[in-house]
């Protein structure tokens, strides 16, 4: 191969970097490690992690069943290891599964259309931010502080980097205050953002919320950050919301201690133009046979540049394939199943663990599969918790200081009957 | 299918022409734009009543593979848009110089359109804009 | 074939629940519950038999050679997705009480180091999702980095070669975009450059080797004009394959890198995602990186903020499974090994390039690094950069990169990469050949490629102006 590029060696092809730039040596990164090497190292590091038995943690990252069905398509290489579908001829696989992706979107959140995904819900929730300015060119975000705390964060660096402002509107009995809300949308607001169900697991007024923002000429964007529920409750294309933001870990993937998530955007269709990240869309070939391509790509930073509708070029497709087989292998039976036994068990072990001395109810709103509950000493329960190997609530005074020793709890259908009570008995 | 300038109207290097009945001008993309741009498939149409200033972007056409801005070629109020353009973009590409208009300016300074090219020179700019 | 929702079988589920047997949770209002909600209802044999349909109407590395230029399509090795699967890792909750979790935190900073180590930069945030989320998350720590100094700098200098995600990340963050225009060798003309160069300048975002395959001989000098006026140099780091071992980051001059997992570090590619796009810094920026970071410290690991952050740019810690596979790919070649990549994926470029270059047309004669691009135009009859990939499907290859960079018009950008053999090249290089002998001899054959793949060409004009997004029963 040298000779046939007619150099005397490897180093010669290197000759166009300057000299002071050519490393001596190459980098200190230790031996190379063979297979059952590399198995052991990593595997020694998974090993440092505590095995828990139970865990009653939530907050934006859920612990579901993923049924068998999720690994075995994701881990066909045909689907993992191809790239973006830009060749759409050989890509049918890739573009069809992400348009039936788009479809069950659409009827599991009620909207319009659903873009191929973003990063996770956090940056779906700024993006949506973006793209109500772009939409109402409005320079005003109004964000309730029910919406996750850390997605709150995300939504200010995005902002404050595109110059917009952003008022938090307080709550009150752990809902979005509406006399607040009421004072601070107006003329100049380009959305208002809450999120249902919401960071304390409580269920939001979205007509409420919907309706005040339309009448001062602002969009609604709902964010959802355990869309399980919406096998339950109504979603927020029912309430007139014009963007929805969703974080679809829920729906098969694993927790992965926070990432690869799934973000997921969805508008009504006329703002579809406006909508950032990739877009599968049906066509015909020059056989008349249906097929997919990707499609609206003018809206594109590839194509777009500086006048893009986001920055965004990857996005997390295998994740968004994993919800695509999740949902199809439960259909709406199945997501109802799994929504209804998350929500009842939640309520099973809410109901004994205000009756425990010392713990006390903190919002009276119905709730899905996360409440607040308040205690003697928030550190102290957990510490208990996990001695028995259970992963407790978040405590809620890192976020919100006038929660006190308050815990935020979650059950899903992976907590048993067993499960519960083993916690209650723990704590009696 | 080559569409011909017309003689009466005038250019902008920008590719848009412009047809001046008194103080209302019709303004569109020229024939070797929609050329350039290929299959046409959406057309982001400016506001009625907006005011826009000579140079202004006012539109953007959008192609498969491509986007392009379309500027103002003289300042005015934007009286009119070319609504069938929302259902049937590819009107520009069949008919770029009369049915395939975009937007009509209500000028605040008809002098504007002196400064512009005229077909003569316009052609020779495309002429050497492709080499 | 069938779309999954016109595979109904009504009232099945593909998986079995638990019953229902605690009593339901009666704090929500019937009002508030829904109806109905129109998923797929099929069978889990059905359901497989579907989605194996789909997957064999796909085309990923493990099928054949994708020499996408700018992509680095190399081979994902198949150990990473099993330990990536390792119920420790995936079970793992991101707010999980530190203690809880050292290993993932001492994985996490374990790959900081390596990234830091190969970059020679000194301090990686792992948080960005993708390689546009880092270049994002750069251009808000310059922003937040002159706003701190009392300086009023607006403008971000970008070569017309660049990927659109560099301007487009730039006006997300409000900066004005100042393009910059290559000379005849696709390269930054210093003496541009300093012309463009003023107080208003924030930084410049350049990729080095470029878009083109080529390394910017004057990489040092051009760096030096920038830190000479007060900018900060962005370096895209996209193609890192082409340096790995051999050349670092903050050598250049760079103040600022970001990296794709995705591309450099061998994880799979998703088709589309997931990746990740960690940002690296020098010294001097650390303070402004994405909280948290994760430190070492004598009792173990544990997170830490960095004083001056940005903020959060994603919820969470970062793309972790894909930590996994990144950092199990550095441990499994080690230093020498990284160094021998870089080598290895310019030799192949190289090598392909020598094959091609007497049957089409290179605008860059010259050496390159990773990648090469050739151009339709002496392609006979008319045939087109479009044609010439639609017409290698049907030889079972996945086409380069097409009509990127801009700067060069019907662009085929081609990249190996190291993964890939003697034959492969040699097969490939024929093949292409061969479509350009047949261009000559039968145009219409290559104009009316593919014919072997399970669609068409499709009308693309069709799915823009008449967007079809979801599925609709009337359809």
């Amino acid at each position: 191969m040298l000779g046939t590029i007619g150099v005397a060696s490897i180093d010669a092809l290197f000759a166009d970097i300057p000299a002071p730039l050519l490393l001596k040596k190459p980098p200190r990164l230790g031996p190379a490690l063979s297979e059952p090497e590399l198995v052991r190292h990593i595997t020694a590091l998974a090993r440092k992690n505590k095995r828990i038995t139970a865990s009653f943690l939530g907050a934006g990252c859920y612990h579901h069943f993923i049924p068998a069905t999720v690994d075995a398509v994701i881990s066909r290489s045909e689907f993992y290891t191809s790239y973006t579908p830009y060749q759409p001829e050989v890509s049918q696989g890739n573009l069809q599964a992400i348009f039936e992706y788009q479809s069950m979107l659409c009827e599991l959140t009620g909207m319009d259309t659903v873009n191929a995904s973003v990063y996770d819900g956090a940056t779906a929730l700024a993006e949506s931010a973006l793209m109500s300015v772009r939409i109402n060119n409005k320079t005003k975000v109004v964000l309730s502080k029910t919406v996750h705390p850390q997605y709150r964060e995300v939504v200010h660096t995005y902002c404050s980097a595109a110059g917009l402002g952003v008022q938090e509107v307080r709550t009150v009995n752990g809902c979005t205050d509406p006399a607040a809300l009421d004072k601070l949308v107006d003329a100049d607001t380009a959305c208002v953002l809450v999120q249902s169900p919401n960071f304390f697991g409580l269920v939001e007024d979205l007509a409420a919320v919907s309706a005040l923002a339309h009448t001062h000429g602002a969009l609604c964007v709902v964010c959802v950050v355990e869309p399980t529920a919406l096998g339950l409750l109504k979603p927020p294309g029912a309430f007139a919301v014009d963007i929805t933001a969703a974080e679809g870990q829920s729906l098969g993937n694993a927790q992965n201690f926070g990432g690869p998530h799934l973000g997921i955007m969805g508008c009504k269709s006329e703002y579809v133009r406006r909508l950032p990240g990739r877009l599968v869309g049906m066509t015909r070939d020059s056989k008349d046979r249906r097929g997919f391509v990707l499609t609206l790509q003018a809206r594109e930073q590839h194509i777009r540049r500086q006048a893009a509708t986001s920055n965004i070029c990857s996005n997390q497709a295998l994740c968004a394939l994993a919800a695509a087989v999740y949902l199809a292998t439960l259909g709406y039976k199945g997501l109802r199943r799994v929504a209804e036994l998350s929500a009842s068990h939640a309520a099973y072990l809410y109901e004994r663990l205000v009756e425990l001395p010392g713990f006390e109810e903190v919002f009276p709103s119905p709730f899905y599969n996360e409440f607040v509950v308040r205690c003697p000493d928030a550190p102290a329960v957990n510490k208990k918790l996990a001695g028995a190997g259970i992963l407790g609530g978040l405590m809620l005074e890192n976020y919100y200081p006038e929660l006190k020793n308050c815990l935020l709890f979650c059950v899903t259908e992976m907590n048993t009957r067993q499960d519960i009570d083993t916690l209650l008995e723990v704590l009696a | 299918m080559a569409h011909e300038n017309p003689k009466d109207y005038r250019y902008t290097e920008s590719h848009e022409w412009i047809k001046q009945e008194g103080d209302l001008c019709t303004c569109g993309i020229t024939d070797h734009a929609q050329e350039s741009l290929t299959d046409i498939v959406f057309v982001e149409l400016p506001e009625v009543g907006g005011e826009v200033a000579q140079g202004d972007r006012v539109a953007v056409v959008e192609s498969v593979k491509s986007v392009s801005d379309i500027y103002a070629p003289v300042s005015g109020k934007i009286s009119a848009v070319n609504q069938e353009l929302s259902s049937a973009p590819e009107t520009i590409n069949n008919d770029p110089y009369t049915a395939g208009w975009i937007f009509k300016i209500q000028c605040s300074n008809p002098q504007e359109t002196e400064s512009l090219l005229n077909q003569a020179d316009y052609e020779k700019f495309v002429q050497e804009e492709s080499h | 074939m069938k779309l999954i929702f016109e595979k109904r079988l009504p009232g099945i589920t593909a998986v079995s629940l638990p019953e229902q047997n605690l009593p339901q949770n009666t704090s929500l209002p019937q009002e508030l519950l829904r109806r109905d909600c129109d998923l797929p209802e099929v069978s889990e044999g059905e359901l497989i038999r579907h989605y194996t349909a789909l997957s064999r109407r796909n085309l990923g590395v493990d099928n054949a050679f994708y020499p996408l230029g700018s992509c680095t399509m190399k081979y994902n090795p198949k150990i990473h997705e099993k330990l990536a699967r390792l119920d420790d890792f995936c079970e793992s909750h991101p707010l999980a009480p530190a203690a809880a979790v050292q290993g993932n935190l001492e994985l996490i900073w374990e790959l900081e180091q390596a990234l830091c180590e190969i970059t020679g930069m000194d301090a990686f945030s792992l948080q960005p999702s993708a390689g546009a989320h880092g270049e994002l998350t750069g251009l808000m720590i310059i922003k937040a980095f002159f706003k701190a100094g009392g300086q009023q700098r607006d403008t971000i200098i970008t070569p017309d070669s660049s990927h659109g995600t560099n301007p487009a990340s730039a006006a997300m963050c409000g900066f004005k975009i100042l393009t910059l225009k290559s000379n005849a060798r696709g390269e930054i003309d210093p003496n541009e450059l300093e012309a463009l160069m003023s107080e208003k300048v924030a930084a410049l975002m350049l990729t080095n080797p470029n878009t083109l395959g080529l390394f910017d001989k004057n990489i040092l000098r051009i760096c030096e004009i920038v830190h000479n006026s007060g900018g900060l140099v962005y370096g895209d780091g996209a193609n890192a394959n082409a340096v790995l071992g051999m050349a670092r980051f903050k050598d250049m001059g760079f103040d600022l890198v970001h990296l794709n997992l995705h591309k450099t570090f061998s994880t799979p590619h998703g088709g589309g995602g997931p990746g990740a796009g960690p940002l690296g810094v020098t010294r001097a920026l650390r303070d402004y990186l994405p909280a948290p970071l994760v430190s070492k410290t004598e009792n173990g690991f544990d997170y830490i903020d960095p004083p001056h952050s940005i903020g959060r740019v994603k919820a969470f810690n970062g793309n972790f499974s894909i930590f996994v596979r990144a950092l199990a790919y550095i441990r499994g070649l080690g230093g020498e090994g990284l160094k021998r990549t870089g080598r290895i994926a310019v030799l192949n470029a190289n090598y392909l390039r020598k094959l091609l270059e007497n049957d089409f047309h290179l605008k860059y004669k010259t050496l390159c690094k990773h990648e090469f691009v050739i151009d339709d135009s002496t392609m006979p009859a008319g045939v087109t950069t479009m044609d010439l990939a639609k017409r290698l499907l049907d030889y079972g290859f996945h086409p380069p990169t097409v009509y990127f960079p801009l700067i060069v018009k019907g662009a085929l950008m081609i990249e190996p990469t190291e993964t890939e053999s003697k034959q492969t090249m040699d097969n490939f290089a024929r093949t292409l050949i061969t479509i350009k002998q047949e261009a000559a001899d039968n145009p219409e054959l290559v104009k009316g490629a593919p014919y072997s793949t399970p669609v068409s060409r499709l009308d693309e004009v069709r799915a823009a102006r008449n967007p079809v997004l979801r599925y609709s029963k009337e359809e």
